[in-house]
């Protein structure tokens, strides 16, 4: 459908919505279109096209709320789902802090976002394949022990989002995205690994080199052939930047305000507080052009913005949609999050540390004995005590070098110790995600392994 | 049930004669294999959040997938319209990934017949809003009654009914109709000045309503989110290194869809990427290990009349008595390895394309008695329940997260600790088990398993073991 076509659809759903009696609604309107090919050992072996569309209401009806949503877009399909989110209004609990943002607060980021190139979608299906082919192709070529592999592949999303509400809202924003990704495995002795690598851009000619894509991926799994654990200690731990965001992640979880309002954040108290090292700031920013985490407005109709977290290791803001800002007595930060229907929730733009000014070599330089962590997994980090626990693998640092892998080993510690104890942050920020991180440098944490 | 009276024929007047139609179409350019699977899925949650319920949202859903399988490569489409057209288009652009001739003998549809493990009448999206939203309120009271400590409390209700509809060029018509529910209560505690804690406990399974009105009710689920929270109050840091570790019954089965499931998953043996590749016949575990996938229990979260591919769902041993036995195939993996389908074909939705997955994994009683277990360590870890786990297959290298624990101290269980994640190899950890209780539970049906960014309903379930080794990674 065109954007006209999507946003009258949006209007037509909020017009019904108050005409079956709420007294303010809010409505998405999304289409998207995705293409995804993995190549295997040179032939295709998984090719997936197609598209698909959907449309959410909430209503309120005065401070009670309905949700509903369909892919039944005929007009039948529209008024049951109107007709769902009013019954469903009775019998929610009229909520004081329930509402849409006020009409002051709605509005839209003018500048060109760079979010959607016409490009991706004139993307050849041949042309993604030999991609993919590549990619793969430049895997094995790294290595002999790289033996085998999951494949490699190319995927491709376009897509257009509309949002609307009952105050004479109405916005819409295009938005492509295409990457590449190569998962080969080496194989020592009889045993093996396995690890990735990708790149991701919004316009193809910003993609790295599916080469280089392809070269990085088994370089990666080579380096953790042979990996052993090593004794129970206490070190200093570094996170490369792939698993530094996955720090962001946590401390996004303490500093929304869901968390906030309900006191389930090792956080909650601490505004003004300093929470970490003073070399670190954590930014979010929706409005740098071409970023994943950009949009012109957030999910209530709010200008996106930016907003320092923590400055310094002071924390300064929480992230708020126009609910929790109510519920605190604040203003909302253009931070609301949903789906394609629901209360909204909160979400990040692009949610970043700032970069330091010491290269990742030179940070790991300074390390007598420690632990460069590459991989995390598991979700043992409870962000209402801040307890953390994760698997790790890596590799080993001796006198300031890498020396061997590690594997089966977990890191462990407390988010509070963590933040403060971060000593060194390196100049090596880059964007894949909504969320990235330069190489942080912990003073210490629990290695738990034989 | 006949086939026209089922969903798909009643409600969007679909033939077999259209389905062999569409079938004929997706094999037009050629391929050995194609199947079209049809969902509609209704669904509805309900959140109380600060005793008030702010959330309730139902939706529908629908579309059809179509897919095309030549030699090993495949080629998917959907269309999330159900229009004769849109779905002779999926067809034609799923038919792309084939080349030449098609190899495929036209095999009349049959209609696969089958008991119901889940003869719920009146599925749970299908009743009175207002009894499903008093589930919410019971649990938000239950939870705040159980202790004057507990001071927030959300709890969710949430449910769906699914349809769907499988016709393969193989001759397999299936259709079903398939209830989901469960609610989850989270609780946090606070003393004094001290840090808050978090409890969570759920629920529920294809069962109607009635569940938790007399089985598990959202009392059952409140208390022991509270209990959960009380308990962490006085949790001290978890030990550090590798120690004796207790598993209770039940959830901590995930140890086991962790360490040996995902491994033995068929895609990745029949790609030799997965640490059990090759090893079918050998070791794996301690004799005391008998580990089976059953997708036939009736009502559990994780069992399914008929697999996302229309296969019937099997008990399936995995590992017997310390032997690995098998993988869990779907049809292509199936194919390439010359195994018979275990019925494990299973994929989130029409969006998707189906692969091996569990239903409900759990290990075999033994012969030991619970205390006997406990009392035999005399330095060491119980773990009563976890949070999530995660595993990198081509290592084995697999972590779970205890979120209650205690220490064993002189065979007797003392302090409580914090949370902590547990790391081991799959092919090796379960050599350490050394004693299997007789008290096999399955957990209460709240599973979820997230594989290549498919998310589907599934259960575990374990005995007390023992486990002589494990590394524990906390911070004392």
């Amino acid at each position: 459908m065109t954007a006209e076509g999507l946003e009258s659809l949006a209007r037509k759903v909020i017009q019904m919505a108050l005409d079956s009696g709420a007294t303010a609604a809010e409505c998405t309107v999304s289409e998207g279109n995705q293409f995804s090919v993995n190549v295997r050992k040179g032939e295709v072996e998984t090719l997936t096209e197609a598209g698909s569309r959907g449309t959410g209401v909430r209503v309120l009806v005065d401070h009670n709320t309905g949700s509903a949503y369909t892919s039944d877009l005929t007009a039948e399909g529209i008024r049951k789902m109107v007709d769902s989110a009013l019954q469903l209004a009775k019998i929610t609990t009229a909520d004081p802090y329930a509402g849409l943002p006020s009409p002051e607060e709605l509005g839209k980021v003018t500048a060109d976002l760079q979010l959607y190139s016409p490009l991706v979608a004139e993307l050849t299906t041949e042309w993604k394949i030999e991609q993919a082919r590549r990619a793969e192709a430049a895997a094995f070529a790294v290595d002999p022990r790289i033996l085998n592999s999951e494949g490699a592949s190319f995927d491709t999303h376009t897509g257009q989002t509309v949002f609307a509400n009952s105050l004479g809202f109405v916005g819409s924003y295009r938005t492509s995205s295409c990457s590449i990704s190569a998962v080969p495995v080496a194989h020592l002795d009889g045993s093996m690994e396995r690890d990735y690598w990708y790149s991701v851009a919004r316009v193809p000619d910003q993609l790295d080199d599916p080469d280089t894509v392809g070269r990085r991926a088994a370089e990666r799994a080579l380096r953790r052939l042979g990996a052993r654990k090593v004794p129970t200690q206490k070190v200093p731990v570094i996170f490369e930047p792939r698993v530094a965001r996955s720090l962001i992640d946590n401390i996004f979880d303490a500093v929304s305000g869901d968390s906030i309002y309900r006191g389930e954040s090792f956080l909650a108290e601490k505004l003004g507080q300093q929470v970490a090292s003073t070399k670190l700031t954590l930014i979010d920013d929706a409005t740098i052009p071409g970023l994943f985490g950009s949009t012109p407005f957030d999910d209530e109709g709010v200008p996106s913005r930016r907003t320092v977290v923590i400055e310094k290791g002071i924390l300064r803001s929480w992230l708020l949609n126009s609910y929790t800002a109510r519920k605190l007595g604040l203003r909302t930060t253009g931070n609301a999050s949903r789906g394609i229907t629901g209360n909204a929730g909160v979400g990040n733009g692009n949610l970043f540390f700032e970069a330091g000014d010491q290269s990742a070599e030179d940070i790991i330089a300074s390390v007598k004995n420690g632990f460069y962590v590459t991989e995390l997994i598991g979700f043992g980090v409870n962000t209402v005590t801040g307890d953390y626990s994760r698997g790790a693998a890596g590799l080993w640092i001796e006198n300031g070098r890498l020396s061997f892998p590690v594997s089966e080993v977990t890191i462990a510690g407390t988010l509070q110790e963590m933040l403060m104890g971060i000593e060194a942050i390196g100049s090596d920020l880059e964007f894949r995600s909504s969320m990235a991180s330069p190489t942080l440098m912990i003073r210490e944490m629990t290695v738990s392994g034989q | 049930m006949a086939f026209r009276d089922s969903f798909f024929a009643t409600r969007f007047g679909l033939t077999e004669h259209d389905l062999e139609n569409y079938l004929s179409e997706a094999l037009a350019m050629g391929g050995d294999y194609a199947d079209l699977y049809f969902e509609y899925l209704a669904t509805s949650a309900i959140s109380i959040d600060e005793s008030i319920v702010k959330s309730a949202t139902q939706g529908v859903s629908m579309g059809i997938g179509v897919r095309v399988i030549a030699g090993e490569r495949t080629g998917y489409a959907y269309s999330d319209d159900l229009s004769p057209k849109r779905i002779r288009n999926a067809a034609k652009v799923a038919s792309f990934i084939a080349r030449g001739p098609s190899t495929v003998e036209k095999v009349p549809l049959m209609e696969l017949r089958g008991g119901n493990l889940y003869p719920v009448l009146v599925s749970p999206n299908e009743t009175d809003l207002v009894d499903r939203v008093a589930l919410v309120k019971r649990a938000d009271k239950a939870a705040r009654d159980a202790d004057r400590r507990i001071f927030q409390v959300q709890a969710t209700y949430a449910d769906n009914l699914r349809h769907v509809l499988v016709a393969t060029s193989d001759g397999t018509l299936s259709f079903d109709r398939q209830p989901l529910a469960r609610m989850s209560v989270a609780a946090l505690a606070r003393d004094g000045s001290a840090a808050s804690q978090r409890g969570y406990s759920g629920g529920g399974g294809r069962v109607s309503l009635d569940f938790f009105l007399n089985e598990k009710t959202p009392e059952h689920f409140a208390q022991e989110a509270a209990r959960q929270a009380i308990v962490q109050l006085e949790a001290i840091p978890a030990p550090a290194g590798e120690t004796t570790v207790v598993l209770g019954p039940g959830w901590p089965g995930i140890l086991l869809h962790e360490a040996v499931g995902h491994g033995l998953e068929a895609d990745f043996n029949r790609k030799g990427t997965s640490a059990f590749s090759n090893r079918v016949g050998q070791k794996v575990a301690s004799e005391l290990c008998t580990v089976v996938d059953d997708g036939t229990i009736a009502n559990r979260r994780g069992s399914l009349n008929v697999d996302d591919e229309g296969n019937p769902t099997q008990h399936n041993v995995l590992i017997e008595n310390g032997i690995l036995r098998g993988y869990l195939t779907d049809k292509l993996s199936g194919k390439i390895l010359r195994q018979r389908s275990t019925g494990s074909g299973r994929r989130e939705s029409y969006q998707h394309i189906p692969m091996p997955r569990m239903t409900n994994t759990f290990m075999l009683a033994g012969e030991s008695d619970p205390g006997e277990i406990i009392r035999s360590v005399k330095k060491g870890l119980y773990c009563a329940n976890f949070g999530g786990g995660q595993v990198d297959i081509t290592s084995g290298n697999f972590v779970f997260s205890a979120s209650e624990s205690y220490l064993i101290e002189d065979g007797k269980l003392t302090r409580p600790v914090r949370g902590a994640t547990l790391i081991g190899n799959g092919p090796e950890a379960l050599k350490y088990v050394s004693m299997v209780g007789n008290d096999l539970q399955l957990d209460e049906g709240i599973g979820i398993c997230g594989k290549e960014g498919q998310s589907v309903p599934v259960g575990v379930g374990i005995p007390t073991i023992k486990l002589d080794r494990m590394t524990v990674g906390g911070t004392a």
